[in-house]
């Protein structure tokens, strides 16, 4: 599954070279046709004012505290991500091949929690082997039994995607407990629309402000059948000291709902209720960007005193919605992940339309002792690992971060997966001296409800701001662009 | 209205008050002391701490009773519950639980305010330290604006009311501190005064110009306390402070549904207030006056706490 020879324009990476977006493999003379007037515009505009509306865009989201850092550090500096004033372009077939692709995926991962807390089939018949299931920190032997309103689990998924050619995308993980980063697709878009409304007259680019109606339409399809025509829905943060609570409030401040944190929720007789000035009210839904573990101390952390007492509970009584479903999280595990081909198969009886990064389960010793002795070109990672930390990247690793990696892998191999490095995509991106490839990912933005399951057309684009750099978490140096889902076959381009 | 949303909100109003109260108490003692044709001195920054409630707190640092110190301590001493510096801290923590509820506008503001303050270690001089809270005053005076912008909804009520119950309990305390150390037991009010005294009590609360227009008889103590406790004409009387707490009470209870202790206790004290004639009060003993207005202001407090449910 290794991608060959692609020969990019000028980013070596190891050995290999990768292919640019806009530029593709044939140098910067050639521009891939569809795209060639997004490279005039790269060329035209001169470096100082691309620079001057990217800082603009940064002076906003300052301004609006778009942060994603708390401010509880003595220095006080709450950090927004950069953000990148070069869009990445996706056209309309590209597209509609990865939709095809992501929906046979989220529709694979709803399926698969709904057997695996039900009947475990993929189980009894051999799929998986037991221990992976069963025996996974990420498996909630709680909630097993449980049915959520209309068998959906995995209301939001968050697929991070790589790409190494013109047609080869690659699932690198899924997000399937509390993604993040919706918000920036959002902000993304509406600073692009501010500083470069040329680009929006030049390609026809799909709008994905439609996102926080699409989200309250899936949060009411998925109400517990007792909530009457207009049940209340909540977003439930960890409170303002959390990094991502920007977004938070962002959330329910453009899905037009009340913003509690645990405290204000209560439960009397398996119902939820929020204490409001007026008294209690009953909330139906609630989308929920805390961890499984400080959901329900009764269930998840007696020692901790963070949570909703009570809420499985209510949420077992079928009296409300918790969305996503507990117990997501053994779906994105990275040990999982490695069968998610066979997954796909087993519910859909078709081969998976999105490949998988070849996977090396270290907890297998044939495995493991591949990896042991190819450590310096694989890139390993914890199984239950985020963010980028607790990650191996062999190639540009020094001999002491690889041997310091190989006595952990050593001493606890089951917590490890390694995969290649990919040759990652590029996009042209500003940096101090002009425009210069980097390399991206991507993550869109999967919803199921009660009818199905919709993609926004568009995502966020993380890039790796360091020249040569794979990893394009925010935590780890990384920025964010906009990514342009063009409509229609052809750009239409109008003078 | 979630009970929490609308706690942060009312202690949101009340800290940027106080952070205001502060900085003009600090702006006024800073004249007094090294401005004025008989500087007060020491006795300047005793009063100022007093008003604030915390001469024993400051007594702790060891520090001596000057200028240098006690600014420090009322502006930018982190372990000082009531500095400007914590108080800023308490509002942008109020503000940031309850962003959905207010405008950028309103959360810049006190955001800016608080970054002013955040990396000083020391006012510095006089000039620096009158700069340090004229921007802390501009602010908050944004701050205010940006309220009054606000959707005359719960949110800008339940800030409004916070800041009327502290701005009440503030002038309470500042005209009872610096009356008694002004006029100590058995002397005459309207005997010889220290004008620059008295001048301090009304910059404290940004009456110079308003005393001007409404008493023609130059300044007497006595006026002073008239216009502080009794016109509802300047915003940081007593007598305005509870018509204000009145007010807001009465239109959170229009669009909430919720009456009940705390708007009848500030009506009666707003009927009791409204026959209050000042020149009484300093007669019968101004002191104990105040001191039950305070206690009254806590129990008010307290009421609409359990009013709005702040706490289950």
């Amino acid at each position: 599954m290794e991608p060959r020879g692609l020969w990019g324009f000028d980013v070596t990476m190891g050995k290999r070279r990768a292919f640019d977006e806009i530029w593709g493999t044939g140098g910067r003379r050639r521009p891939r046709k569809e795209l060639a007037e997004l490279a005039r515009w790269i060329e035209a505009t001169p470096a100082s004012e691309l620079s001057r509306r990217q800082h603009a865009a940064e002076a906003a989201f300052r301004q609006l505290g778009i942060t994603f850092a708390v401010y509880g550090d003595a220095d006080a500096a709450e950090r927004i991500i950069p953000f990148d004033i070069v869009p990445r372009v996706f056209l309309a077939d590209e597209w509609a091949r990865l939709s095809e692709g992501l929906v046979q995926r989220v529709e694979a991962i709803n399926a698969f929690l709904d057997d695996v807390y039900g009947e475990a089939r993929i189980v009894r018949e051999g799929v998986l082997p037991p221990d992976l299931v069963f025996g996974n920190p990420q498996f909630r032997p709680e909630i097993a039994g449980m049915k959520p309103p209309h068998h959906v689990w995995a209301h939001i998924c968050g697929i991070d995607l790589v790409r190494t050619g013109p047609d080869q995308f690659w699932v690198l993980e899924d997000n399937a407990r509390t993604p993040s980063g919706v918000s920036y697709m959002l902000e993304n878009r509406e600073a692009m629309i501010r500083l470069c409304p040329e680009l929006f007259r030049s390609f026809r680019v799909a709008p994905v402000d439609g996102y926080t109606d699409m989200l309250l339409q899936t949060m009411k399809s998925v109400a517990p059948p007792g909530a009457g025509s207009s049940p209340n829905c909540v977003v439930l943060t960890p409170g303002h000291y959390n990094s991502a609570y920007y977004e938070h409030s962002f959330l329910a401040d453009n899905l037009g709902v009340e913003l509690v944190e645990a405290a204000d929720l209560v439960v009397d007789d398996d119902v939820v209720w929020m204490r409001t000035i007026a008294g209690r009210v009953k909330v139906d839904v609630i989308y929920r960007r805390v961890d499984d573990d400080f959901l329900d101390p009764l269930v998840f952390r007696p020692d901790s005193m963070l949570g909703v007492p009570g809420l499985i509970a209510a949420y077992a009584a079928g009296n409300v919605t918790i969305i996503n479903a507990p117990g997501t999280g053994i779906a994105d595990d990275k040990a999982i992940y490695s069968y998610m081909p066979e997954i796909v198969r087993f519910y859909s009886g078709e081969e998976a339309k999105l490949p998988i990064v070849r996977t090396w389960r270290c907890r297998e010793p044939d495995a493991l002792e591949y990896v042991l002795d190819h450590l310096d070109e694989l890139v390993v990672k914890l199984v239950d690992g985020s963010g980028g930390y607790g990650m191996l990247v062999g190639p540009t690793a020094s001999d002491e971060e690889i041997a310091n990696f190989r006595a952990a892998l050593v001493a606890e191999p089951h917590r490890y997966i390694a995969q290649p490095t990919l040759a990652l995509s590029t996009v042209p991106t500003l940096g101090d001296k002009g425009v210069v490839p980097r390399h991206v990912d991507f993550r869109p933005f999967v919803l199921t409800g009660a009818s199905g399951v919709q993609v926004v057309p568009g995502g966020l684009t993380r890039v790796a701001l360091r020249e040569g750099s794979l990893v394009v978490n925010s935590s780890q140096g990384g920025g964010t662009k906009d990514s342009f889902v063009l409509l229609g076959d052809e750009p239409e381009v109008r003078a | 209205m979630l009970s929490r949303t609308a706690w942060s909100l009312y202690w949101l109003g009340r800290y940027i008050e106080r952070a205001d109260f502060v900085a003009r108490l600090v702006e006024a003692t800073v004249r007094l002391d090294a401005l004025s044709a008989r500087p007060a001195g020491e006795a300047a920054w005793a009063s100022a701490l007093t008003v604030t409630d915390s001469e024993e707190a400051f007594a702790a640092t060891g520090e001596r009773l000057s200028q240098q110190f006690v600014a420090r301590f009322l502006t930018l001493d982190a372990t000082n519950p009531g500095s400007i510096v914590r108080c800023l801290d308490r509002a942008r923590d109020n503000a940031r639980a309850v962003r959905t509820a207010l405008t950028r506008e309103a959360w810049t503001s006190i955001n800016r305010a608080w970054l002013i303050f955040n990396n000083r270690a020391s006012p510095g001089g006089a000039a620096a330290t009158l700069n340090l809270v004229e921007a802390v005053k501009a602010e908050t005076r944004g701050f205010e604006g940006a309220i009054h912008r606000m959707m005359r909804n719960q949110a800008s009520w339940f800030i409004r009311l916070g800041q009327a119950i502290e701005r009440a309990d503030n002038t309470a305390r500042l005209i009872d501190v610096k009356y008694h150390l002004l006029l100590p037991e058995g002397e005459r009010v309207g005997g010889a005064i220290d004008r620059d005294q008295w001048t301090t009590i009304l910059q404290t609360v940004s009456a110079v110009t308003a005393y001007r227009w409404l008493y023609s008889e130059g300044l007497r103590p006595g006026d002073v306390i008239d216009l502080l406790l009794a016109r509802a004409e300047l915003p940081r009387s007593l007598a305005a402070t509870t018509e204000e707490a009145v007010e807001i009470l009465s239109a959170l209870g229009k669009r909430t549904g919720l009456q009940g202790e705390a708007d009848r206790m500030a009506r009666m004290r707003q009927a009791r207030m409204a026959k209050t004639r000042s020149s009484e009060v300093i007669k019968s003993g101004l002191h104990q006056y105040l001191q039950a207005f305070i206690d009254e202001n806590a129990l008010l407090d307290a009421a609409i706490a359990r009013q709005f449910r702040f706490t289950h």
